[in-house]
């Protein structure tokens, strides 16, 4: 088991939510103060860089036009980590490839980034949530196609060693695709990406061997995403496991109320507050989950969540919190209800838990709850002899 | 899609496209394009024209039960589609009425051929940019709330009022699937072609263009900026009536549309 650390980077400094009617897409950033957002990105990154001396990997992304993610552009944080950072892996989960204007441009930050950390680069491509279409101003029933499209285009970038090659597609045409430079792991960092809703998608990143991860999910649901996974590997269920991830909102506490309290810090950011009309733009999802919201049955993917006590949301594992043999118990609960898998990508910093908190809370992960948990899933994660080879060498 | 009045039902193949198309009434063919919510072929409204015209009504690709291969991108892929099902039905001096959405498609196709369409008429037509980039020329529905979208379409807000819960699947299907279709053509560039406005000069057939006075989706004065560009083509506003004005004002509606129908009629 690999675990990563994980903050969005909110800035929680805001209006009484009564006093707007979504902190996502819309509230004006005329509430932003640059001295507060100096502040919190200097924090944050040293934050990273505390995990990772602690002996985390570190997880990334990025969002726009929302406090609730001060990084909208994770090719930026990737580098500066790269940098800041020696040991653990940066995964960047994700880059927006269907919401990016050019994905030859986002092969070439992530073979910077995997040069620059000699290799310790894991690259997510997502198709972003679907408060970020109003934004990029993505089409979105196209969302799916711009991933997939885009990813191979970032794949074939990556790996031609005989180019420049051409591409004319449905929505990006190359002339001559020659990159430097080309990624320091050969033949390409390791892949992921995330999903939730669509079956069929999950075989096709299963068949490629990509990782999988899902966020904030209950058992029950994380169980059937990654069973679907295990089944269409090429590879076999065990090895398939290695690449599955899951993030909860995790807090650690010398005692349970010192965790609990921690907890409901961590909550703000499912409290997050999202108009009706950016949850769900038409053809984001499917058919049938436009019937059920016609009905009145689907407000978006993570509106039922949002509402849950958060005792039913330990319980679904969707907050893992307590003293350290708690949040043991809790990890290897979730992995035998979910039939394994492979990263616990973690909130461990949201809202606002300040500096020294957001420290004993890694912490404590790192040194009481990470060594007992690490055995799960078979140890670290396979990501290929060469590809760690050549990392060890740098 | 239609309930008790329904007429004929049936599918026709143009190129890869199954297309649901209805017919109602006899006469000479009026071919009407829905608006993109399906409701104008449930209005009062198709009963009148089916007095005295064949009203054809075929639902344009991924509207209705017509289906939408990937390849159907743009308002130019669906205008020439449509007008390859003119073909295929072989109508002649065919009245082209549009709504809304269909508005516009009507419009594309008017500025690339009118061998089989006689007149046309165009009812709060979405499809142009008027003015410059920094303006909104169509209020942003999808970024709005239901509520404040209905108060911008309606002169009656209450108008908008309906009730999904009750709906059998089947009907949902069609409404989820308008929608979807609906942002698949009009997210960007949102709501116009930014090629039409130069073309429309080229529909050399009379032409009405109705415009609802209450109308605050796309306004009064861009029906006139639209109207302009056609030449000849009468501008008409129907007072109290939003953005669907035959559905809250059905009266005042028919006095225009009825009396451009016969005029063009009593021309032919």
């Amino acid at each position: 088991m690999d675990a990563w650390y994980f903050t969005e980077m909110p800035y929680p400094h805001l209006p009484p939510p009564e006093s707007y009617p979504s902190d996502r897409v819309s509230l004006s950033n005329a509430v932003f103060d640059p001295e507060i957002g100096a502040d919190l990105y200097n924090r944050y990154l040293d934050e990273y860089v505390i995990a990772d001396d602690l002996g985390l990997n570190l997880m990334l992304n990025e969002h726009h036009q929302t406090p609730t993610c001060l990084d909208p552009a994770v090719p930026l944080t990737a580098a500066i980590l790269a940098r800041e950072t020696a040991k653990g892996r940066i995964l960047v989960l994700g880059n927006p490839v269907a919401n990016r204007a050019d994905p030859v441009r986002i092969a070439e930050e992530m073979a910077m980034v995997d040069c620059i950390s000699r290799g310790r680069l894991d690259a997510g491509f997502v198709r972003g949530v679907p408060y970020e279409l109003f934004a990029s101003n993505t089409n979105p029933t196209q969302t799916m196609e711009r991933l997939w499209d885009g990813l191979e285009l970032i794949l074939k970038a990556w790996t031609t060693r005989d180019g420049p090659f051409n591409y004319e597609g449905p929505h990006w045409h190359k002339r001559s695709v020659n990159i430097w430079p080309t990624p320091y792991q050969q033949p390409h960092p390791p892949v992921w990406t995330t999903g939730s809703t669509d079956g069929p998608n999950i075989d096709r990143v299963a068949k490629r061997g990509f990782h999988f991860a899902s966020f904030l999910q209950p058992h029950e649901r994380v169980r059937v995403l990654f069973d679907r996974y295990r089944a269409a590997a090429l590879d076999g269920p065990e090895l398939a496991t290695r690449r599955l991830g899951f993030m909860p909102l995790v807090a650690v506490g010398e005692t349970d109320a010192e965790a609990r309290e921690r907890a409901e810090k961590l909550r703000w950011f499912i409290r997050s507050k999202v108009a009706p009309q950016f949850r769900n733009p038409p053809g984001y999802v499917s058919l049938d989950l436009n019937i059920r919201a016609l009905k009145g049955q689907f407000q978006g993917r993570t509106a039922a969540i949002r509402q849950e006590s958060t005792d039913v949301l330990i319980d679904k594992g969707v907050i893992m919190a307590g003293t350290p043999d708690q949040v043991v118990a809790q990890v290897e609960r979730f992995f035998e209800r979910t039939g394994g898998f492979g990263h616990l990508l973690m909130m461990l910093q949201a809202g606002f838990m300040d500096h020294e908190e957001t420290v004993r809370n890694i912490t404590l992960f790192a040194k009481e709850v990470y060594p007992r948990i690490r055995h799960l899933a078979g140890g670290k994660d396979d990501r290929g002899a060469t590809q760690t080879a050549r990392a060890g060498q740098g | 899609m239609a309930d008790n009045n329904s007429g004929n039902v049936e599918f026709l193949k143009i190129e890869d496209v199954d297309l649901e198309v209805e017919r109602r009434g006899a006469g000479p063919p009026l071919v009407l394009l829905d608006d993109e919510e399906g409701l104008t072929r449930e209005s009062p409204l198709v009963d009148e024209l089916a007095k005295s015209f064949e009203v054809i009504i075929p639902s344009t690709p991924g509207f209705g039960r017509s289906s939408r291969p990937d390849w159907i991108e743009t308002m130019d892929d669906i205008a020439y589609l449509m007008l390859d099902f003119l073909d295929a039905t072989g109508v002649e001096d065919a009245t082209l009425i549009g709504f809304s959405l269909g508005g516009w498609i009507a419009a594309e196709m008017a500025t690339k051929n009118v061998t089989r369409i006689g007149r046309l008429a165009l009812i709060d037509p979405y499809g142009i940019k008027v003015r410059g980039p920094w303006d909104r020329d169509t209020q942003d529905i999808w970024f709005l709330t239901k509520e404040e979208v209905q108060v911008l379409k309606y002169a009656d807000p209450k108008n908008g009022d309906i009730d999904y819960t009750e709906m059998p699947d089947e009907k949902l299907e069609v409404i989820a699937r308008n929608r979807e279709s609906f942002a698949r053509f009009c997210w960007q560039p949102y709501m116009h072609n930014p090629k039409l406005k130069r073309r429309l000069h080229r529909i050399s057939i009379p032409t009405l263009v109705i415009w609802g006075a209450a109308d605050g989706v796309i306004t009064t004065d861009y029906g006139k900026a639209y109207a302009g560009e056609i030449p000849g083509a009468r501008f008409e506003v129907i007072e109290n009536g939003g953005h669907f004005p035959h559905l809250e004002q059905p009266e005042l509606f028919w006095e225009v549309l009825g009396g451009f129908l016969a005029d063009a009629q009593q021309a032919a």
